[in-house]
């Protein structure tokens, strides 16, 4: 789960991690009310979106009276912004982050994430801040500092020494960043993060030590013991497919394409979007009733599929284990009469009880093409959407 | 033979009182799994059928000679589980529980790895040695019991997909493995490998990745420097966009690393035959596997 800027300085503060003086406002009044507040310009006013590329994007802007706080907070509400990751249609503007504007010196780069492979915490630190970081790895790997701390042990002092050292402070300020380092360390743990990441880190001109910008991640399968991090949630942020699909426990994911198709397990899911790809069509959604998917699930499953105007034709694929594809073919009957699908839909089913279930199928008098396996089902779908 | 299970497995199956641990223990128990106890903590004196039922995997294992658990129980305490598991130094562990905390999971695999326990999963089907026993929740019917190829696979119906179309080409398994969606997980694809190469009876070895991570670019290092079997490969998400959770909490692309084009490149670069058509997996297998 994903939070805005002004939320993950509000777990900051909350953790002494030092930020900007700023506050979240909503609209315009409110915009300059803040920025009154802040005793000096310039100030800076954040759009605060879930897509990282602001500052390119045009979402961040600098003011040196009320009047261009008006100006460019008025701007940025309600604009449509677009960034790297936003995708062409980009993201609108509700609410905006003014704070006061800093000396800056020097930007750093600091982050904590779950490393896979070794089942550790990697705290990435580099000089090079304020930079896309995946440029910096591939570019210049040695301006980024990784130390790798074992959950077991968690977080030591030398840990904190190799990051502050990596970055080339001392005196003050190389405490102030071994400070910093175990702050958002008991964060990271406290809240169960998927990603800390301040990009940039800034020294400023009276030497302190500063989160100029500030992301926080959570892991999703955590959230049953944060009650308070999902009152954050935004669904303003969110695609409505895919919130109306997660009330259901239904992995949805919405795409460009104009095949819907539904399929049990992830992976199955995946590979059945890549086979429609394959066959010359392209996959309007991402969907896993999950790999023990009931009757109800099918038929939720269908009804978002089916709202999404782009659907041209579904694909359902489903490998009958442990449910039984009969048991599936009722589902799918009484999904399609209650829903009322107006596409053609393509049915692969395989595994336990697959001829009863095809019966059932063939015999409802419904619009449903049996496939006989995989290749058939995505080359009839692709020829019903072309 | 097979790897990690047969038919002298014993096992017992933690949270076996709950509605999918009675299910599956009937299944696997049905399949010819030796199925010798159950524990579910304040049930203890209990049976689940003919399973006796205890408080505690130490005593479970004390009385019955399980040396095998499988793992029902729900996220929030399913990492507990495994390490109970762990501390009453039972061998083999598979944690089937979609949903584990990343934290929970990266302390488990790091208390592990001070163990002879073996994990396998979370978030996974388990694993089956076709004829013998399944510890697990893949339907028995799709497998060939007999060999000679050995299936290790991140997912779960994707994995049932590969297996019957193996089958169905008339292609036995010796044993398949689930090693699980999550990022973290215990055994891993370089684990299962190394297995199979060891194992006299498997000629072959078919190996189904996914999006995220790096763990079948290092499986596809290993199997150039280590493994002489052929091996047939498959990746999915060549069609997933970057940045999303494709319903596995480890199918992600970050970036540019995990995408499904970098891992069949690897593979391909360690002789893998990569599969890009999963319609055409059975034929390319029966090519493959000619003289295996």
């Amino acid at each position: 789960m994903k939070i805005h800027e002004y939320q993950a300085k509000q777990l900051f503060k909350q953790y002494a991690v030092p930020i900007p003086e700023g506050q979240v406002a909503f609209d315009v009044e409110q915009a300059k009310q803040i920025a009154a507040g802040l005793g000096g310009f310039p100030v800076v006013v954040k759009a605060q979106i879930h897509a990282g590329g602001r500052g390119k994007g045009g979402g961040v802007k600098l003011a040196h009276s009320l009047d261009e706080v008006e100006q460019v907070a008025g701007q940025l509400i309600g604009m449509n912004l677009v960034t790297h990751q936003t995708g062409p249609e980009g993201r609108l503007v509700r609410k905006v982050l003014v704070e006061q504007g800093l000396q800056i010196e020097k930007e750093l780069y600091f982050s904590l994430v779950p490393d896979r492979a070794t089942a550790k915490v990697v705290i990435m630190a580099s000089r090079a801040g304020g930079m896309d970081i995946e440029e910096v790895a591939e570019k210049t790997p040695e301006q980024i500092v990784k130390v790798y701390v074992d959950p077991l042990v968690g977080l030591q002092a030398h840990h904190c020494r190799q990051v502050a050292f990596g970055l080339g402070l001392t005196g003050a300020l190389m405490k102030a960043m071994t400070q910093l380092t175990t702050q958002l360390f008991r964060l990271f743990v406290d809240y169960d993060c998927s990603l800390v990441e301040i990009n940039p880190l800034v020294i400023t001109a009276d030497q302190q030590l500063l989160a100029l910008d500030a992301k926080i991640n959570f892991d999703d399968n955590a959230l049953f013991r944060h009650k308070d991090i999902v009152e954050l949630r935004d669904l303003d942020e969110e695609d409505p497919l895919e919130v109306e699909a997660s009330k259901y426990n239904l992995n949805y994911i919405n795409l460009d394409g104009n095949v819907g198709n539904m399929v049990n397990g992830a992976g199955l899911a995946m590979a059945t979007m890549d086979i429609i790809k394959l066959a010359g069509a392209e996959p309007a959604n991402f969907l896993d009733v999950g790999g023990g998917a009931d009757a109800e699930m099918v038929e939720n499953g269908f009804r978002i599929i089916l709202s999404d105007e782009n659907v041209k034709g579904i694909l359902i694929n489903i490998f009958g284990g442990i449910l039984r594809c009969d048991v599936l073919a009722e589902g799918v009957v009484k999904a399609a009469r209650k829903t009322g699908i107006n596409v053609p839909v393509v049915v692969r089913m395989e595994g336990t009880n697959v001829e009863e279930g095809r019966r059932i199928l063939a015999e409802s008098g419904l619009n449903l093409i049996s496939a006989t396996d995989l290749k058939d089902a995505a080359a009839k779908v692709a020829e019903i959407v072309k | 033979m097979s790897i990690f299970v047969d038919k002298s497995t014993k096992v017992l199956v933690q949270g076996i009182t709950g509605r999918e641990g009675q299910f599956h223990t009937r299944q696997c128990m049905e399949y010819g799994t030796r199925v010798v106890a159950g524990v579910t903590p304040g049930k203890g004196g209990q049976q689940m059928d003919s399973v006796p039922v205890f408080n505690t995997v130490a005593e479970a294992r004390a009385e019955t000679g399980a040396d095998c658990s499988l793992i029902f129980v729900p996220p929030p305490f399913a990492a507990d589980a495994i390490l109970e598991a762990v501390d009453a130094g039972i061998e083999l562990i598979v944690a089937i529980t979609e949903g584990i905390p990343v934290l929970d999971m990266m302390k488990v695999k790091r208390y592990i790895q001070n163990s002879p326990s073996r994990l396998i999963g979370p978030n996974c089907p388990g694993i089956i040695t076709p004829g013998q026993c399944k510890v697990g929740i893949m339907p028995g019917p799709i497998h060939k019991p007999g060999g000679p190829i050995g299936v290790v696979s991140r997912s779960g119906t994707l994995t049932y997909e590969v297996v019957h179309q193996l089958t169905r080409e008339g292609i036995g398994q010796t044993t398949c493995i689930g090693i699980g969606g999550d990022p973290v997980n215990g055994t891993n694809f370089i684990d299962c490998l190394a297995a199979f190469q060891d194992d006299p009876d498997t000629k072959g070895i078919v190996m189904v990745g996914e999006i995220g991570g790096s763990a079948e670019e290092e499986a596809s290092r290993f199997i150039t420097e280590q493994v002489n079997k052929p091996v047939v490969g498959f990746i999915a998400g060549l069609s997933a966009p970057p940045g999303r959770r494709m319903g596995h909490a480890g199918a992600i692309i970050s970036g540019k690393s995990g995408t499904a084009q970098g891992k069949i490149e690897a593979m391909e670069a360690a002789g893998i035959h990569v599969c890009r058509d999963l319609g055409r997996l059975g034929e390319l297998c029966a090519k493959v596997f000619k003289d295996a």
